[in-house]
């Protein structure tokens, strides 16, 4: 950027911006905000998690029940995150490609886990299939363990990731609109290849950022999970109610130690996010810079 | 499926395949997931009557937890709107260094897990914290009591507030406020009668949202509150205090008014949302 501006464009430029003072105070009062909610918070988690030494450290993250924790955590976004994903990819394709009666209805419906406290999302779970439930009877006379068992988590999580990844991609193909879609059809392509090699591609973008949100949420969810868990070290414990199970045990350096993995998931979640921000905005703008196509004749 | 036909209409209805198996999956999955258990919650308070449904919901301590959920949730909301606007405002306006990495942490909210920032927010403000040790002389308590709530809340409801913004301010036309200087605007009155109005729709929006949330966030919350009945007990922890009791029906009636509540700002939002989109004139 160059530092000597003509003074005709810094006079032009004046009426849309302000005197340097308050533009510098401004961004002193935005730093201030975020230094005090967003970065001393993280910075809390690895000096609290290490303040007993590296050592204490990894003894922490050794501790058998850390490790089921972190097991049945991965399990849990490896169920729900694909089957989240395959969701996504049908109910955008219906809503976006397509024009039917009910469609923003629908929508709205797809949303609304959102919305939805996550306290309530474990609590329905627990009224359908816990033991005074819908289906407790016959769930007990099968001896299927729902609620307070793994299979119970494993859809809560679903739950509340429920729209991450249509959410991404309705938006995103409605935009982008039927055309290439139908050329490919129309040229012969069967409705899986015309997917695979015209869908996709443009929007793999999205999916990607939605898949890794998706992910972020499925790995971290607290609230709908610890309603639904029964909390039993060593089998039902997330590695967020592990955390909750070590702080309310007063083992600090331990419970932060878990927490600093949770952490360090969500600055990749958000490295990752970035990267593929800056890669879409890079296409976009290289598509926009291409020359116009004229139709000859 | 009469809701849901096919517009005949439409000439590119044909053309494309997979219309009937992706609609048909999408309906059955989001039947199985989320409208028959949610369903459930409904049926299950069928159970109580009126009176039993009534004393449920409007018990004291119940009646204190919305005070507070909904206290606090408005005050975060609102702290979310004035500094959400101003950080949108300077990523999108000014220069400065370490803009980009500033822009990527405004999401941390949404990427870490709602226990750990509770926990982390808990020893930053705790009596011998960072910030509380500083605090804490000057006779301001920010930890287990109601402050812990609303900070708790500002943290996970800012990156609605800046990301609702921040694409209206991008999008937002200089040449409004080239005319509104050359008529002889200050600064001051250029922003508040020109760039303000064009994007009240979308603050409105993030803070709707940032409310919304706020109302059933748990997980950072309940580490910070002290959860004292009466004083500092958030509704849905409210819920787990009745399910730990076993009393499924009072649980469930609470429930069914938190539902209620998130279901009316899930359609407030659509509204607002569809509000900006004729306001800016651009589908978003």
């Amino acid at each position: 950027m160059s530092t000597a501006i003509n003074p005709s464009v810094r006079r032009a430029q004046a009426g849309t911006t302000e005197p340097a003072w308050v533009r510098y105070s401004l961004i002193g009062v935005a730093l201030t905000f975020m230094f005090f909610f967003l970065i001393l918070p993280l910075a809390a988690v690895f000096t609290e998690a290490l303040r007993k030494g590296v050592e204490a450290y990894w003894v922490a993250l050794q501790e058998p029940d850390a490790w089921s924790a972190i097991r049945l955590t991965f399990m849990t976004a490896l169920i729900a995150v694909p089957l989240n994903l395959v969701f996504g990819v049908a109910a955008a394709w219906a809503i976006a490609k397509y024009e039917f009666t009910g469609k923003a209805f629908l929508t709205t419906l797809v949303d609304l886990p959102f919305s939805v406290s996550p306290v309530v999302a474990g609590l329905i779970y627990v009224l359908m299939f816990g033991a005074q439930g819908w289906f407790g009877t016959w769930l007990q006379a099968h001896d299927i363990k729902i609620v307070f068992a793994v299979p119970g988590i494993v859809l809560a999580t679903v739950f509340v990731t429920f729209p991450f990844i249509a959410r991404e991609l309705i938006p995103l193909m409605q935009a982008q609109g039927n055309d290439e879609e139908q050329a490919a059809i129309v040229l012969g392509a069967t409705g899986w290849q015309t997917f695979w090699y015209v869908t996709l591609p443009n929007i793999k973008w999205g999916l990607i950022y939605g898949v890794i949100l998706c992910n972020a949420r499925a790995m971290g969810e607290f609230g709908a999970v610890s309603v639904v868990s029964g909390h039993i070290r060593g089998q039902t414990n997330t590695m967020p109610l592990h955390v909750e199970i070590l702080y309310n045990e007063y083992q600090s350096v331990a419970a932060f130690a878990v927490a600093s993995l949770l952490a360090l998931l969500a600055l990749v979640t958000l490295a990752i996010k970035s990267v593929v921000e800056w890669r879409h905005a890079r296409e976009l703008k290289a598509t926009a810079d291409l020359p116009q196509e004229m139709p000859s004749a | 499926m009469a809701l849901f036909s096919l517009a005949r209409s439409h000439k590119a209805a044909h053309v494309l395949p997979g219309f009937n198996i992706t609609l048909g999956f999408t309906l059955t999955y989001l039947s199985l997931i989320v409208l028959i258990p949610l369903s459930a919650l409904v049926f299950k308070t069928f159970t109580l009557t009126w009176d039993q449904f009534w004393a449920a919901v409007t018990g004291p301590r119940v009646m204190a937890s919305y005070r507070l959920t909904f206290g606090a949730s408005l005050i975060a909301a609102l702290v979310n709107v004035v500094f959400g606007l101003l950080v949108a405002w300077v990523l999108v306006r000014y220069n400065f260094f370490g803009k980009k990495v500033v822009d990527a942490l405004v999401d941390l909210p949404f990427a870490l897990p709602t226990a750990v920032a509770g926990i982390s927010l808990t020893a930053l403000l705790a009596g011998n914290g960072w910030v509380g040790q500083y605090l804490e002389p000057m006779g301001i308590q920010l930890a287990f009591n109601p402050n812990g709530v609303v900070i708790a809340l500002i943290f996970i409801g800012l990156p609605f507030v800046v990301r609702t913004v921040q694409p209206v301010l991008e999008d937002a036309e200089k040449e409004l406020e080239e005319a509104a200087t050359c008529l002889g605007a200050t600064r001051w009155q250029t922003f508040s009668r020109v760039i303000f109005p064009s994007i009240a729709p979308a603050l409105l929006t993030g803070f709707a949202m940032a409310f919304a949330r706020a109302i059933g966030e748990y997980g950072s919350v309940i580490f910070i509150a002290g959860n004292m009945p009466m004083v500092s007990e958030i509704t849905p922890l409210i819920i787990i205090g009745k399910l730990e009791q076993y009393d499924y029906a009072g649980a469930t009636a609470v429930a069914v008014v938190m539902l209620v509540i998130s279901f009316i700002l899930l359609l407030v939002i659509n509204a607002l949302q569809a509000w900006q989109r004729r306001h800016t004139g651009n589908p978003a």
